[in-house]
């Protein structure tokens, strides 16, 4: 007689353990059900570590890699089985303890086998031909011994195949996890606690379109939970919140208020408060029918729902996101009840764990449970309790809008025991971002450039100074790159020449390119608020209006208050051009160029840039004049020499001359200027991918505006590179900006990203530096033949390679910073144009 | 670089005798290879009445870079030197003096067969050099140069004419006059340049003691600068500088005893004396904070910002302190603090103890939970105070060790350091030093916020009028805490 074919379900997500007498076919039943992959064999991890699947010896370290391997599986996910005997409780039971620790379902498959069989199929196998007689009768009591026990072990699922004929015939079907709604995309509307005000839910669901209980766009509502208690009508939510799920036009996850109903409704003995005494009373006056239904209805519900592809994740009180579609005890109550510090505060209300502070997760979790007065965004979560029975209101989320929607409560239904939060869980002042988020080798996903890793070691040298020098992380939304020079030029006395830029943009398909005058100062990053109050709200700092910094994240100036004067000017421009309304922001973010150079770098020019001067100016001359006297004399073969050395002079006043001009005194903001050349971001955009030439009209637009005498255009000429008059009056207006001492310019693509055949990023421009320039560069004598043949022997693969890198961390940051996501994002993105800037790459590039 | 060495003479003696001297014929110009490029020697000016020998050293400094790039082996002491835009070619330092050593080496050692007997008679000299990079100014270049005999005269080389507020450059135009012999000018020019530059193009090598014995022989026994010179000499390298200084003296007791100075010179082991002074209010700070960790009953210890690990070596020392984690944001410190605590060959019970790892107090740090206690021990200071929350937060919010040992300068202590100048902060990376009063309005605010309790102990002599030199404050957790988690207690249950 065959047997009729098992169907064995198990949770696509699951711990399966395989429970047979050695011989019972396990493996052959794991092969044929499961992925080679899923199966970890106790018998091939003894292989692993001791060259021999039967030697018994290595068993205790067979097991450790069993358990280690399956942690592994389980913790990224995956379904895992467990080939082993598994007929003793001990070894059963470190398997369940690994599913829990996982919160997944530990599941028994049990293959109950006849002992003649199995003892036929060792018999066939020459490697176990030297197992004793009794192990095979042994393991089949330790087996039956244990069968009643498996759900008292925890296993959730119990699937006994008696004879091996059953195992033939029994088919394992994975089933979908209850909390797994991926396949829904909505749209959903999540609405926050109700706590039994039914007038305000009926009228926040007219508010979003709904249409009793309907939405004619087909939109779901989804409920995070506390529909009862506390409120005036707690019967009414639960009928319309019920009928609409019913109905199919809902989804819900029960909060800890129902968990309690439920526990009441069953006769349990629960204290009366927190509101329940009001629903018992209300409950009191309806049918027992209902109210047998709705503690059905409660114990249907799934503590998590997990919807939108992943992308939505809605429960009572947050979940983090090792806990997302998982299944177990804890997760239940992580997600009904929240985490706890353990601790409790001054009414003797346990204080809550700040979990969503430390959610890195990619999923956005809707949930509610802790009353706060706005909805706000942490880190990818909000909170959408806001304090309805309390005469707060009652919140929605449209999704996947992120649009909020509420209505105000029509009175204080229910006093709360402690003032409502003055914010959303978390984002307090002084809350800083957690190491994690930086320390160690690092791989950040961008959107332009794939992934882009950074090293340990740079990664400590950005760690001090951004933790000892630079501003505080909500101040620093981007970092500059640096920039790669134009391949090096053989032209007679050149070192960098326009036509080999030309010559690149045009190889890589780009035919218009605009060049910008290279202002000599020094780079700064402005972040210009319309006022404190704009800074604080959007970014969290009080006290400023905005920021001022290097490009290593310090600020500019020691000196707040200059700083503020500085951004005041540009403030003004800003408004008086009218760009707030124009890109509908409250702040500006610009990358400039802050002249003079002597202002920042005032040390540095004393100590190396002048004193080399001095040094010639006063050494050079009077060697002339010696070798001058040694020529009047007649002393033979001086000449060269002294030739020589009249042009190192020369050279040498030509180097003082070249930092002269970068150099100007300044007596607080007077005599300052500052050349934005980018509008980076505005609220909600990034202005990375704007053509270069719509960029500077509307920086001349902001320094027309400019009362001040602070802000400086940029000038520029649009060079076509398949056009050789253009070509050629680029060069000119190269020669003529660098002729007298003129930083130079940089080539950029003029539509701003681009990208090449291989639809790799081109690079985001080159510069050209100027001839007198690069005195300050190479030292004052570059220019000699000898010097220049050797210098031009200078690799730029690397300061190309790492111009992309930060380039396309920098638009990562400005993406996110638009997008709005998490601070925590937006700074590993800045920290890591920091650490790419310490790797070892030819500073004079 | 460039300098030139001058006589005068008469019809009897001429001056052109220089060139006999010096070995270098007057009407030629000469060029000498040399490691950082070629000398040429020739001669301005050469009559009866004046003859002028002028040495002339073009560097290659494209050269000099390449030679000057990769710490270590190859590469050069001095970091400028990795620099194209660089002093080294004009400004007269130990390249010159090397050079001057190898062109004239012969009149260096005093020796001339031309012109027996002349060598050795002082000779009216004038030399010149045009830029002398000199840290210490005109005023060190006299201290060095006037001891041994030479009229000085130098002017300060102005840093640019164009920006007189930058003031003035550390170069120095230097003319020396005197009655020397040649040979003893040469030697006091390759000896104190280079101490006068304070940087040497080359690694110091233990066989500059000997060099600088030889050069000095007869001169810097007895000058007044004897310290300056030797320290200088050898670019900072102290146990170098101690051992020739102490050879300098044992060298006198040689000289004086008719022995060779080795067989005085045996006693000095360079390994056992590296260690630092202690600083007797480093030592009293460290004592205060030890007592309150064991007031605490702490044993599991956090010590954050270690610097160099002085605190972590005083816990290894003690064994109720079972785990001590030393954080600092510095690898450098780090590195160091591993180093003096000899992490590497500490056994493995002592190590077992012990850990040091990067950090950084302005990011919240999840391996510094569950700690019994922490200090901060001159550290709060080194933070901008716009930073001081995210410290704040990362220690009392996040970490939350039960103890938490603080100590900061008490800057109305100030005053009574006749050292600091009026105003000033103890330390250049200060951010800020805080009265008591501000340190406490702080602390309470701190401990209020986080649910601390904390007393304060003062650090140091307690003067009655300004107080101790070091402040501290111990923070105690009050805060309840019960293990217990909501789910698990009914009457917590529906607390929201």
């Amino acid at each position: 007689m065959t047997p009729t074919p098992r169907t064995l379900a198990v949770p696509d997500l699951s711990l399966v353990v395989l429970i047979g007498t050695t011989g019972s076919g396990k493996s052959t039943f794991a092969r044929q059900h499961f992925k080679p992959t899923e199966v970890i064999s106790s018998d091939f991890c003894r292989g692993l570590v001791a060259d021999d699947e039967n030697d018994q010896s290595a068993s205790g370290d067979a097991f450790d890699l069993v358990h280690y391997i399956a942690g592994k599986r389980l913790a990224a996910g995956r379904l895992t089985v467990i080939d082993a005997t598994s007929v003793q409780p001990e070894a059963r039971k470190q398997l369940v303890r690994i599913a829990r620790e996982h919160d997944v379902l530990p599941v028994a498959i049990v293959l109950d086998v006849e002992e003649r069989v199995c003892i036929e199929r060792n018999a066939g196998r020459p490697d176990r031909a030297g197992m004793p007689k009794h192990v095979i009768p042994r393991q089949r009591r330790e087996l039956r011994r244990g069968l009643r026990g498996l759900e008292r072990e925890g296993f959730r699922k119990v699937h006994l195949l008696k004879g091996a004929a059953e195992v033939d015939a029994a088919e394992v079907v994975l089933e979908k996890r209850f909390n797994d709604l991926t396949h829904l995309t909505g749209p959903f509307d999540i609405i926050g606690d109700i706590h039994g005000c039914a007038s305000e839910l009926k009228s926040l669901l007219t508010k979003l379109g709904y249409e009793d209980g309907v939405h004619p766009a087909g939109r779901t509502a989804v409920f995070v939970g506390d529909l009862v208690d506390r409120g005036p009508d707690t019967p009414g939510v639960l009928r319309r919140v019920m009928s609409m799920v019913e109905a199919g036009s809902a989804l819900c996850v029960p909060g800890n208020h129902e968990n309690k109903l439920a526990r009441y409704l069953k006769g349990r003995n629960v204290q009366h408060t927190h509101g329940l005494a009001e629903t018992i009373e209300q409950l009191d006056a309806e049918t027992d029918e209902f109210r047998a239904r709705v503690g059905e209805f409660i114990d249907g519900l799934v503590s998590h729902y997990v919807l939108d592809g992943g992308r939505l994740v809605v429960c009572h009180a947050g979940l983090p996101a090792k806990y997302h579609g998982r299944q177990s005890g804890r997760v239940r109550s992580h997600a009904l009840y929240g985490d706890t510090t353990g601790e409790t505060d001054e009414y003797g209300l346990p204080v809550r764990y700040p979990w969503a502070e430390d959610y890195r997760g990619r999923a956005a979790v809707v949930y509610g449970h802790t009353p706060v007065p706005d909805a706000t965004w942490l880190n990818n979560t909000i909170c959408l309790d806001t304090g309805c029975v309390f005469g707060g209101k009652l919140t929605a989320l449209r999704w996947p809008e992120r649009e909020l929607v509420d209505v105000e409560a029509e009175q204080v239904w229910y006093e709360p025991v402690k003032p409502l939060r003055t914010e959303a869980p978390g984002g307090a002042e002084g809350r800083p971002l957690d190491l994690g988020d930086v320390q160690g080798r690092r791989i950040i996903q961008t959107n332009h450039h794939g992934r882009i890793s950074v090293r340990e070691e740079n990664a400590a040298a950005a760690l001090e100074v951004m933790s000892r020098f630079a501003l505080d992380p909500r101040l620093l939304p981007y970092l500059p790159p640096t920039m790669a020079p134009t391949a090096t030029s053989k032209e007679d006395g050149y070192l960098e020449h326009p036509a080999e830029a030309f010559a690149e943009f045009r190889d890589a398909g780009v035919r218009q390119v605009m060049c910008e005058e290279k202002h000599m100062g020094s780079r700064a990053v402005a972040l210009v608020c319309r006022d404190e109050a704009a800074t604080a709200k959007r970014f969290g700092i009080t006290g400023v209006s905005g920021a001022l910094y290097t490009r290593t994240g310090r600020p500019f100036f020691d000196d707040a208050e200059k700083t503020e004067a500085l951004l005041d000017r540009v403030r003004k421009a800003a408004t008086a051009a009218g760009l707030w309304d124009e890109y509908a922001t409250d702040w500006l973010l610009l990358d400039a160029e802050l002249l003079p150079w002597s202002l920042k770098a005032g040390g540095l020019l004393r100590s190396q840039y002048a004193a080399v001067g001095a040094a010639a100016g006063a050494a050079l001359p009077t060697a002339v004049t010696a070798l001058e006297q040694a020529a009047a004399r007649g002393v033979p073969e001086v000449a060269d020499l002294l030739a020589r050395h009249r042009e190192r002079a020369a050279d040498a006043a030509a180097f003082t001359d070249a930092y002269r001009r970068y150099c100007w005194p300044v007596d607080g903001l007077d005599g300052v200027r500052l050349a934005p050349f980018q509008l980076l971001a505005t609220e909600g955009a990034s202005h990375a991918a704007l053509p270069h030439d719509q960029q500077l009209a509307l920086l001349d637009r902001l320094a027309e505006h400019d009362g001040s005498g602070l802000l400086r255009r940029t000038g520029r000429l649009v060079v076509d590179t398949e056009d050789e008059a253009s070509v050629a009056e680029g060069v000119k207006w190269w020669l003529d900006l660098t002729a007298d001492g003129g930083e130079g310019m940089v080539v950029k693509p003029l539509q701003a990203l681009v990208r090449d055949a291989n639809n790799r990023l081109v690079q985001p421009g080159v510069k050209v530096r100027g001839r007198e320039y690069l005195r300050i560069i190479y030292g004052p004598e570059y220019t000699r033949p000898d010097q220049l043949q050797r210098l031009r022997q200078r690799f730029l693969g690397h300061k190309r390679s790492l111009a992309l890198r930060e380039h396309a961390l920098g638009l990562e940051a400005l993406d996110r910073l638009a997008a709005g996501e998490p601070l925590w994002r937006v700074h590993e993105a800045v920290f890591a144009v920091l650490a790419l800037e310490s790797e070892p790459v030819d500073p004079r590039l | 670089m460039f300098l030139t060495i001058s006589t005068t003479g008469t019809a009897e003696r001429p001056a052109t005798d220089l060139g006999f001297l010096l070995h270098k014929h007057p009407e030629k110009v000469q060029a000498f290879s040399t490691s950082h490029g070629v000398a040429h020697v020739l001669y301005p000016e050469a009559s009866a009445g004046r003859c002028t020998a002028a040495l002339l050293l073009e560097v290659d400094p494209v050269a000099l870079v390449r030679k000057g790039r990769g710490k270590g082996r190859g590469g050069a002491p001095d970091s400028a030197l990795g620099q194209y835009v660089n002093d080294r070619p004009y400004a007269a330092s130990s390249l010159l003096a090397v050079a001057l050593a190898a062109v004239f080496r012969t009149a260096l050692r005093g020796v001339c067969d031309a012109l027996p007997g002349r060598a050795d008679q002082a000779l009216p000299l004038r030399i010149e050099v045009p830029a002398v990079a000199a840290r210490g100014g005109t005023e060190l270049v006299k201290r060095l140069f006037e001891p041994l005999g030479w009229t000085v005269a130098a002017e300060s080389v102005p840093l640019d004419t164009q920006f007189p507020e930058w003031g003035e450059s550390r170069y120095v135009r230097l003319t020396l006059d005197g009655e020397l012999r040649l040979a003893d000018a040469l030697r006091h020019l390759y000896v104190l340049l280079p101490v006068l530059d304070g940087a040497k193009h080359y690694w110091v090598a233990p066989d500059e003691v000997d060099k600088l014995l030889r050069a000095g022989e007869g001169w810097l026994e007895n000058h007044p600068e004897q310290q300056l010179i030797t320290a200088r000499y050898f670019s900072r390298r102290w146990s170098l500088a101690r051992e020739a200084r102490e050879r300098l003296e044992l060298a006198r007791l040689a000289e004086a005893d008719d022995v060779e100075p080795e067989a005085i010179d045996n006693a000095v082991d360079e390994e056992s004396d590296t260690e630092e002074k202690p600083v007797p209010l480093a030592v009293q700070r460290r004592e205060a904070i030890l007592g309150a960790l064991r007031d605490a009953g702490a044993s599991r210890v956090l010590d954050l910002g270690c610097g160099q690990g002085q605190l972590v070596g005083a816990l290894l020392k003690d064994t109720r302190f079972t785990e001590i984690v030393g954080v600092d944001v510095s690898v450098r410190a780090l590195t160091v603090a591993a180093r003096r605590l000899k992490l590497d060959r500490m056994g493995e019970r002592q190590a077992a103890r012990v850990r040091l790892r990067q950090g950084a107090l302005t990011y919240t740090d999840a391996t510094l939970k569950g700690y019994d206690a922490a200090v901060l021990s001159e550290v709060i200071e080194h933070l901008d105070l716009r930073r001081l929350p995210a410290l704040e937060y990362a220690v009392f919010g996040a970490a939350r060790p039960a103890t938490v040992v603080v100590t900061t300068p008490n800057v109305e202590y100030n005053v009574r350091w006749e050292t600091l100048p009026a105003g000033h902060v103890r330390h250049s990376d200060h951010r800020f030093e805080w009265s008591r009063e501000e340190f406490r309005t702080w602390a309470e605010a701190v401990a209020a916020r986080h649910g601390y309790a904390v007393t304060y102990a003062p650090v140091g002599d307690d003067d009655p009028e300004v107080g101790p030199p070091t402040q501290m404050a111990v923070f105690r957790k009050t805060a309840s805490e019960n293990a217990s988690n909501t789910p698990s207690n009914p009457a917590k249950e529906a607390a929201a």
